[in-house]
């Protein structure tokens, strides 16, 4: 479980984070959305401690980070494949953490297996690719068995075999009970591996939901129906207050209702339906309608710029 | 894996200082570079006293064998090594920030000065070991290889223990002295910049300063203080060997202690 409350950052005179208050809870996949500078990073490194928030606090477990002695058996995070000493193998780096939380060598040799190295762990890591360096930061994360993951872009850069890996390695740990807090600015992403969202821009908290109500929650869902009796049918739903739109290839738009309804209505009435469809934006669609006014920077063409990263 | 019913051993009352050590310790052999720079340093002073030891006494004349300092010339080859120690000792922390491990080390330690403290003991006993190692390695390999006895020593004789064994003392220091900036000023090619300048350069500009000026502030610079331990004789003007390593062992105390004060503060 995480916990942040009110949570602030701000470098000079950027906000990078602003009164941000979420929970992240155990047994589900949390995922961390927004667009790139909103502060997701900045979160994360705050949650780790490593970063002070300018206000507010956000605590793991009960507990804010820099009170654990022994970190890694509570917190395993992969914030940057990158940030490793690229000329230690992949083998002592894992060690070198070990060690400093009192974690045992077989613990080391179970994760390098776990995540697929075992075969180059006595190789330089500044030799790995980014694929690679992805499955030894998970390895660190992994060391200490602990009970709250993070990881910050896992499938950035990754080929299609390390982002299915990722993405089942992730669901089974919060599968075991793990809290498990997941950040990425790509939707299709997280519409497959998120149970929960917490969504972002600016630094300010858009909304926190399941990605179930999230999806469901837009007006732009409708169902699609289309029957040789569409006029009668028209009639039945607006007689039961949902908005029936003639669409130009005679089917109907129907909002204010569900498929459910219209297929018991259609029943009831001896009306053929020849189709019968909901429609629900995809998750992409959803948080660029929510996120429109809080990315940092567009194009001329509505495209986004990359602000870098910190 | 159960990650839910499994005892909690993470917050134990007192959290093992030996672990981090142990953790130090493993970073420090698991690089390349610590073997090279001490590896060079200990064939940069070895090979310096054999060369000194060689080619200089047929150049000297008879007044300057009564002058020249028999010590410092064997251990010419710390001119070189100390490259070596104040590199190592600012890439035991600064290799950190520049890779980024910094936040991976602060996030499986975020108690942060005991990582820094971590870091300067490994440093210090290792430093020490081979500085002493490269010290009294060129001291022997000098007197092996002198042509002339008007420069031979030996150890039993008054200071000379104290000034080779000073050697060692100097390079460490040095290394820590490294560290301390390292841990200011974070990237690895600033604080070498910083260490190799503040240690090099103010030598220089002394000269340049009007006498009045360099003879006050000149024996209270690093590289002048520092040296005087690994000195038999001193030059009129210095400090003597331990009041001179008191004032270099001051500098790195400061950055060290600077280090200690930002680390806390700084954002990983």
């Amino acid at each position: 479980m995480i916990e942040a409350t009110g949570l602030t950052k701000r470098y000079g005179a950027t906000l990078a984070v602003d009164d941000l208050s979420f929970t992240v809870p155990p047994g589900q996949v949390t995922g961390f959305l927004g667009p790139n500078g909103a502060g997701k990073s900045t979160t994360m490194r705050m949650i780790l401690g490593l970063d002070a928030p300018t206000a507010g606090s956000v605590t793991v477990n009960g507990r804010p980070y820099a009170e654990y002695r022994r970190p890694l058996h509570e917190v395993g995070a992969l914030l940057d494949a990158r940030a490793v000493h690229g000329g230690r193998s992949a083998y002592d780096h894992l060690l070198c953490l070990a060690l400093s939380n009192g974690i045992g060598r077989a613990r080391v040799d179970h994760v390098l297996a776990q995540v697929g190295l075992h075969t180059v762990a006595g190789k330089r890591s500044g030799g790995f690719s980014l694929g690679m360096a992805q499955r030894l930061g998970t390895a660190a994360a992994l060391l200490g068995d602990p009970r709250v993951l993070m990881f910050d872009e896992p499938v950035n850069g990754l080929d299609p075999e390390g982002v299915l890996w990722i993405r089942s390695l992730v669901k089974s740990l919060a599968a075991e009970g793990r809290t498990v807090f997941l950040s990425s600015h790509l939707m299709s992403e997280m519409a497959i591996t998120a149970d929960r969202l917490v969504i972002i821009g600016n630094g300010r908290l858009i909304r926190e939901t399941t990605v179930e109500d999230f999806l469901g929650s837009g007006s732009d869902n409708f169902v699609r129906v289309r029957s040789p009796r569409g006029d009668v049918l028209t009639t039945l739903l607006e007689e039961q207050g949902a908005v029936v739109v003639r669409q130009p290839d005679d089917t109907l738009s129907i909002t204010g209702s569900s498929c459910d309804t219209v297929g018991e209505l259609a029943r009831a009435n001896g009306l053929t339906l020849q189709e019968l469809s909901a429609h629900q934006p995809t998750l992409e669609q959803r948080y660029m309608e929510l996120t429109r006014d809080s990315v940092g920077y567009h194009t001329a063409d509505g495209t986004e710029l990359t602000p870098v990263e910190r | 894996m159960d990650a839910v019913a499994r005892p909690r051993i993470s917050h134990g009352p007192l959290p093992s200082f030996t672990d981090v050590l142990r953790s130090e310790l493993c970073k420090l052999r698991s690089v390349r570079s610590t073997y090279w720079t001490l590896v060079a340093a200990v064939v940069c002073n070895v090979g310096l006293a054999a060369l000194g030891a060689i080619f200089v006494p047929g150049q000297l004349s008879g007044h300057e064998k009564e002058t020249v300092d028999p010590i410092r010339l064997s251990l010419g080859g710390i001119h070189l090594s100390q490259v070596a120690f104040a590199v190592l000792g600012v890439l035991v922390i600064s290799s950190e920030y520049s890779t980024g491990m910094i936040r991976t080390t602060l996030s499986a330690v975020p108690q942060r000065r005991r990582v820094l403290a971590a870091k300067a003991a490994v440093f210090t006993v290792t430093a020490l070991v081979v500085g002493m190692l490269a010290s009294f390695a060129a001291y022997f390999v000098f007197q092996a290889f002198l042509s002339d006895d008007s420069l031979r020593s030996s150890l039993g004789d008054p200071g000379v223990l104290r000034a080779v064994a000073g050697g060692g003392l100097f390079l460490t220091v040095l290394g820590l002295f490294g560290l301390g900036l390292g841990a200011i000023i974070g990237g690895s090619a600033d604080a070498i910049a910083a260490v190799l300048g503040l240690l090099l350069v103010p030598p220089i500009v002394a000269q340049l300063m009007p006498s009045s000026w360099s003879d006050t502030i000149g024996p209270y610079l690093p590289m002048h203080a520092g040296s005087q331990i690994f000195a038999l004789r001193h030059e009129a003007g210095m400090l003597g060997a331990w009041s001179g390593f008191a004032v270099f062992c001051a500098y790195a105390v400061v950055t060290l202690g600077a280090g200690f004060v930002l680390i806390n503060r700084r954002d990983a």
